[in-house]
């Protein structure tokens, strides 16, 4: 991978206020000067609930900077439509993964991981580390 | 031999069931799910109408392929990818092929219903479009009229399952006595296929 490339974050909700919220709170936990590319793919073209496949591949293209994209997703229809994008081949950077983790927890573990310049193994594995923080 | 010109048909006539259909579905959708799943899949086969009069592709893979693909992009909700994966696995399964014969159709479409199997994690029971679909293919050896048969009382018999995918899993037991909208919807598919077929065959006659 290019030398201090990011891995890529793509946070994809049913709602584009939620994926836009949630990226800005893992931004601004992972602090100042931290350069991650994140972007969020929330609901429909047109603004609604839903997901959308033409927003998720303009995101992931927005922040492949070579490294590798990590996918976080909500729930249904964005997780099915990651996987389907990712089935088709060519919609996606080559080097995109759904990464199976928490939304919120997930996407913060994801971006303080990338800030640091881990691969995109390291941060997946973050990221799914945050399902074992148990809450009670 | 079906050549891509019945593939075109086949998805003209689904388009057409599902704008009809479209408020149904809808209210099927009402009680257990969030009430888009005509509207959806509307806008979803109005764009496979679309892009297949545009790019008018010449072999029945590459027919089943573009409208899957074009699914995937435009339903917006879970019902694009599973119906895109549908189409898309099923025109891969074709090939190149100019023509192909109804027993490869019918082995295609199991490999699509496979793929969606995957793709979702439901199996029969789950009250969901796979309870139509499994019986629908498998009947498909026998004729497109009985699997479309199968394809319509496998979407009755989801009416008292409890869900057990998606938003309505999330309901439990509140979710027995309505009948499933994407197992309804892939009914519609089905028969639209039949009706394809038994047109076809009323006209070569």
């Amino acid at each position: 991978m290019p030398a201090g490339a990011r891995v890529g974050i793509v946070l994809v909700s049913h709602s584009a206020a939620v994926a836009a919220s949630v990226a800005e709170l893992a931004k601004g936990l992972a602090g100042a000067g931290a350069d991650v590319p994140v972007a969020p793919a929330g609901g429909t073209d047109d603004g609604g609930l839903g997901t959308s496949a033409e927003l998720i591949s303009a995101a992931a293209a927005s922040v492949d900077r070579g490294a590798g994209v990590a996918v976080l997703t909500d729930l249904g229809s964005a997780v099915l439509t990651v996987k389907a994008l990712l089935a088709e081949g060519d919609e996606l950077p080559g080097s995109t993964r759904l990464v199976d983790a928490p939304f919120v927890e997930g996407a913060v573990a994801a971006v303080v991981t990338a800030s640091t310049g881990a691969d995109l193994a390291a941060v997946a594995a973050a990221a799914a580390e945050a399902y074992a923080y148990r809450k009670e | 031999m079906l050549h891509a010109d019945f593939f075109r048909r086949w998805m003209t006539a689904a388009a057409a069931s599902v704008e009809r259909e479209a408020e149904r579905l809808t209210a099927l959708d009402s009680p257990i799910g969030d009430a888009d799943h005509g509207s959806n899949l509307h806008r979803g086969f109005a764009a496979v109408v679309a892009v297949l009069e545009k790019d008018a592709p010449d072999t029945p893979g590459a027919v089943l392929v573009l409208a899957g693909r074009q699914l995937i992009s435009t339903v917006g909700g879970a019902s694009g990818p599973l119906y895109g994966t549908l189409l898309r696995r099923t025109g891969k399964a074709l090939g190149d092929a100019v023509e192909v014969s109804e027993g490869q159709l019918a082995d295609a479409l199991r490999a699509g219903v496979d793929a969606v199997m995957t793709l979702g994690g439901a199996a029969p029971g789950d009250k969901t479009m796979i309870d139509a679909l499994v019986p629908a293919v498998a009947a498909l050896d026998e004729s497109f009229t009985a699997a479309r048969s199968a394809a319509e009382e496998g979407a009755l018999a989801t009416t008292p399952l409890q869900a057990r995918k998606g938003r309505a899993s999330y309901l439990g037991e509140r979710s027995i006595g309505h009948q499933d909208p994407g197992a309804t919807s892939a009914a519609l598919l089905i028969a639209a296929l039949a009706d394809t077929a038994e047109h076809r065959e009323a006209t070569d006659a």
